[in-house]
Parts: structure tokens; sequence; C-alpha cells
């Protein structure tokens, strides 16, 4: 102990000399950074300044950023001339619907599994953390055959139902549930409440950070779902954004002013998110590699 | 405060009373079991009685609640997952023992589906393809990310400020979809006049154009370039809060011990962040071998399968050619490689384990 001590003050010249005082080196390693800040952000603003151009201005270089004479016949035409809303509340419809459903089985399950001690328990949890290792490719084709015989193709059902369970969620659900004190449980049981009153009047307030959290996972998974509704939607007043979007191309695929403000109407529901719930948003995003 | 504690237990005396009363019971067992119940190191299981006196059904239920409720909490999720997982999953393995043609009844074919797959030179190709966009992640993508991270995390951003104006813009490219994202960058990608083009045409003249996504030995980087922009922010922000988690200290004593930056980086940094480099490895590697909307709609897999991927392929395979149990052990073979590729990367960081 004595002897690190001394090391300390003996070689503090020596480390304070390999700190990192350079202006020179702290200038080039930040121009590296908002270089690639740029480069991040340069697909979205290009995006977003093609998408108020008309066709012709898509491809004049050098760009012009800010256009000239905003040109609002996108959206117009959008709105206007194809099924856009439609396709917009649909999507909203099933992201909606599919992080509703998921958020009530994963949380009531993921519950059970925290708070309660019962047969089959850990087998039962195993199970569901083994299929998390399974590409979910692997079910396209029997689920597809499914859906077929459930006469659910082009309906809002094929997209809500068979991802709701999902293994993600319920280990989650299972993480936030475990910090909730038993004995508020305990304490609630006593004054007589059901279990039901336990989980609606205890857990669930109690777990609003993990509401937020999953809630935005699903929705954002949902939201940006693409080879699932490929499959099972061909009915184009059925289509979500991500389906409809490549259409919009037209048939040869030049139409990129329309493509480009779908584009970005679809993306700011998610940046509202964003903004809106930036500390569960990235606690969500964090969560796959601190808790997975 | 010896007087408030006895107080205290009078009170509580009280209430244990009270609610031996409210509760009506006459029974002695029930009245041991309650105050098992009341006292304060209950297990989660132990019974308890609600106000009334039950009977018959009602008795049973009161007995057992607490065995019965935890699955009926647990019964709607594995309804589902059963019927739209387990099931599938089963039936998926069954089906890629046979033939299968659209909607007619499978027949079984034994091992031929698997076989036919070894010599497929279209799966090979897409298994291919597939691996070097894996390949373009471990080695550009995570490293990129990685490098990121320690600059944002060290000295070289004095500024807290800057250190988050950072992070927060590793996120633009997360709200973006796949498709969004392919849309893009098919735009940006445009032979004639898309943007990088131009640059190109502007600095070199007309030959440096590229073919994108038209130029058979160029669409694979092209992706690796979608997928680096799409995932490096994300990961880097995965290293960045393995970073945050490593004691300073630790870096501060190997300095102070005569370590140079890089002996710092190799010998204390990169162990203690063996945990989150697995995990984003094994993270990217199952994402590309999934990978599916970025050549699908970038450059529909070809020029000449060149950028096909196996969930592309296996795509085509059900979805166009409706070879369902074909498609199957397309499946069944990813999952097959997902897993073993998992399984290396944990023996892998385990080995580097035992070396320390």
């Amino acid at each position: 102990m004595t002897t690190s001590v001394q090391a300390t003050t003996a070689s503090a010249p020596r480390f304070s000399a390999i700190r990192i005082r350079n202006g020179a080196l702290v200038s080039i390693a930040n121009v590296f950074l908002l270089i690639g800040v740029l480069l991040a952000a340069i697909p979205f603003i290009y995006m977003i300044s093609a998408s108020f151009k008309p066709q012709n201005e898509i491809f004049t270089f050098p760009v012009q950023v800010i256009p000239k004479n905003p040109y609002l016949d996108n959206y117009t035409t959008l709105f206007g001339e194809t099924l856009y809303l439609r396709w917009f509340l649909n999507t909203a419809i099933v992201a909606v619907g599919r992080t509703a459903l998921s958020l009530f089985l994963c949380m009531l399950a993921g519950f059970a599994f925290a708070k309660y001690d019962f047969p089959f328990r850990r087998v039962l949890f195993v199970m569901v953390l083994a299929s998390f290792t399974l590409p979910f490719e692997v079910v396209l084709i029997p689920l597809y055959t499914m859906m077929v015989r459930l006469g659910w193709l082009n309906t809002y059902w094929v997209l809500i139902v068979p991802f709701a369970a999902s293994a993600f969620g319920i280990f989650l659900a299972r993480q936030y549930a475990l910090a909730l004190p038993t004995e508020l449980m305990e304490a609630a049981r006593i004054d007589g409440s059901s279990e039901l009153g336990i989980f609606f009047r205890i857990a669930l307030p109690n777990l609003r950070p993990a509401l937020a959290v999953m809630g935005i996972i699903f929705f954002q998974a949902s939201w940006n779902d693409f080879l699932w509704p490929l499959i099972v939607l061909n009915d184009s007043a059925m289509y979500v954004i991500n389906l409809a979007l490549p259409t919009l191309r037209g048939p040869y695929g030049d139409q990129y002013g329309l493509v480009l403000g779908g584009a970005v109407i679809a993306v700011i529901p998610i940046i509202i998110i964003f903004f809106a719930m930036q500390r569960y948003f990235i606690e969500g995003i964090m969560a796959g590699a601190l808790k997975g | 405060m010896l007087a408030c504690s006895i107080q205290r237990k009078d009170e509580i005396g009280n209430l244990h009373e009270k609610h031996l009363r409210r509760l009506n019971l006459k029974d002695e067992k029930q009245v041991t079991e309650i105050d098992m119940a009341m006292s304060s190191d209950v297990s989660p299981t132990g019974r308890r009685y609600a106000p009334g006196t039950p009977t018959g059904l009602r008795l049973w239920w009161h007995r057992h609640r607490l065995t019965v409720i935890p699955y009926l909490y647990i019964a709607p999720f594995f309804i589902l997952f059963a019927i739209f997982l387990a099931w599938p999953v089963v039936r998926s393995f069954y089906l890629s023992f046979h033939k299968q043609q659209g909607i007619s009844t499978p027949t079984f074919i034994g091992l031929d589906n698997y076989v036919n797959l070894v010599a497929d030179p279209r799966f090979k190709q897409s298994l291919l393809n597939t691996t070097v966009y894996a390949l373009g992640s471990l080695l550009l993508q995570i490293p990129l990310a990685f490098i990121l991270a320690v600059v944002v995390n060290s000295k070289l951003v004095p500024w807290a400020n800057a250190k988050s104006f950072y992070r927060l813009s590793y996120f633009v490219p997360l709200l973006t979809s796949a498709v969004i994202a392919s849309l893009m960058f098919s735009i940006l990608y445009d032979y004639n006049s898309g943007l990088i083009n131009s640059y190109l045409m502007r600095a070199f003249g007309e030959e440096a154009k590229v073919g994108w996504v038209r130029n058979a030995s160029v669409v694979k980087f092209s992706i690796i370039l979608l997928l680096i922009w799409r995932f490096t922010g994300i990961n880097s922000l995965y290293f960045v809060a393995g970073l945050q988690n490593i004691p300073k200290e630790l870096e501060e004593a190997a300095a102070i011990d005569g370590a140079n930056w890089w002996q710092v980086l190799f010998g204390i940094t990169i162990p203690l962040m063996r945990p989150v480099i697995l995990f984003v490895t094994v993270t990217a590697i199952n994402g590309s071998y999934q990978i599916f909307a970025e050549p699908y709609l970038l450059t529909g897999g070809g020029p000449r399968d060149q950028s096909l991927s196996i969930v592309q392929y296996l795509y085509n395979t059900g979805f166009s050619y409706f070879n369902l149990g074909y498609a199957s052990a397309i499946g069944y073979t990813l999952v097959t490689i997902i897993v073993i590729l998992a399984i290396l990367n944990l023996r892998f960081f385990g080995a580097f384990r035992e070396d320390q």
C-alpha cells in the first residue's frame, strides 16, 4: 500500500507526460469525429432536402442543400394521388396494436417469472431464451402456410399477432420486474388485494419506465418491419409504409421525389419518439448490450 | 427509544389481533399460518387467506391461487409462443426433409434437400456473399466503431458537451429503417447522377464513376458501406457504454507503472471490454447472416447473384418458386451456421479469458 503511494508520487510527472495534452492531436481527433458525424448525417439531410425538389432538380450538381423554391408537390401528390395516408394509418395501427399486445403479454408473463415461484419456471424461461438464438427466417415458410390457412393474408392480424410473443420482451420484462420490492406485494396481499389487483395497481405503475423502454422497442420493430409484410401483404390498400415506399419509385424506378417525401414522413414518428423519450429510447437500445 | 419501540410493538400486536378478528378465524392451524405469513420473512409462496371464510371452490382457490396464478399469467404468452414460434420451428424442420411444391402434400425425401443444397451454385454464392457481409462487419465496421468509441471516451475529446453531441449523432442512422436507408443509398449510388459519382466525376473525371449497384465486383462493397453507415453508430454506443464501466483507476495505475497508451489499450481496456466485444460481434454476425432488405432493395441480389443473401435466396425459393421444403432446408442451414458461429465466438472469447 505504502509502496504504491510512493510509486504514484514518484512517477506522477511521467503519468502527466503521457496524458494527451497535445492540441494538435485533439484537433485531428475532433476533425475526424466531425467528418464521421457529417457522413452519418449527409444521407439524412440529402433525403429531406431532395424531397422538397422537383424530379429534375434532385440530381443537379453541385447539390443545393436548401432548395431555392421549396417544392411541395411531392408531398401533395403523396397525399392526393397515392394511398400514402392509408399506408401510414395501416403502419400506425399495426405498430400500436402489436406494441400493446406485446406489452401486455410480456409484462404479465415476465412479472410471473420474476415474482412467483412455480414448477417448471426455469425450464419454461430457458425455453423462451433459447428461441432468442433462432433467426426468425426459419419459421417463415410454415408461418406463411398457417396464415394462408387462417385466411389472415392482407389483414392487420397477420402483422400484429404472430410476433407479439417476443422472447426479448419477456426477458426484459422479467429483468425489470425482479427489481420490484416483494414487500410491496406482500403488504397488498395482507390488505386483501387480489393477485390481479397487485399486477395492475402495484406492478404496472412501478414498472412505467420498463413499459416505456419496451414500448419503444416494440413500436420501432413493428414500424421498421419489412420481410414479413412483404410476404403476407399483396393488396396495396393494406400495405405498410415500408412495403409501399419502394413501389413509389414508379414503373421506371425514377420517381425519387415521391419516395423521399414518403421516407421523410415515415421517419417523423420515430424522431418524435426519440426526442420526446430520449432517455427510454437510449435505455432500450442499450438494453440489448447491458442486459443481454 | 425503548418506550417507543414497545409502543410500536403493541401497535403491531393490536393490528395483528384486529386482523385475526376480521378474518374470523377459528382454526388453530390457519391462525399459525397467518402468523407465519405476517412474520417479516415470509416466502413469496407462503399461502394467504383473504377476508371472509372460504369454502368449497373458493377455499381451493385461496389455497392454490399462488400456484395457479403464475400459470394463468404466462399462459397468453406461451399460447402465442407455441402456435406462432415453437410449432413453425418444428414444422420447418419436418418440411426440410420433404419435398413440397406450393400447397401439395409434402413427400418425404430424406436428406435430399440438404444434399442438393451443398451442390447448389446459387446457394453457395449466397453463402459466400453473406459471409463477405459478415466479414465486412467484423473487419471494418466493428473496429471503426471501437476506434470511434475509444476516441470519444478519451481525453482527445475534452469537452463533455462535445462527447454527448457525438454520442447523440451516433443515433441518427438508427432512426431510419433498413428500407429507408436502402432507398436513400440507391439514390446516392445512382450511376449517372448520384451524389457519390457526381463528386467522383468532378474530382477524377468521367472514368472515375463507379457502378455501385451494377458492377459485379463492387456491389458487395456497396452493401457493406451501407451496413457501416447504419450500424457503426450503435456499436460505437455499446462500446462507449462498456468503456464507461471500466474503472478509471485501472488504466491510470497501468499508466503510472509505465505502460504506454497502446499497452493500456491492449493490456487493460480491450480485455476488460471482452463481454461487450463478444456481444457486438455475435449480434453483428447474426445480423449479417440475416441481411435481406438492403441487397433486395438496392440490387435485387444481382448482378449475376453477386449480392444475393441467404435470406433472399430463401425468400425467392419459398415465395417465388414455392419450393417450400427446399426453402425450409435453407432456413435450417442458416440456423446451423448462426449457432456454430455463436459457439465459436464464445469459445474464442472464452479461450481469451484463460490466457489472463
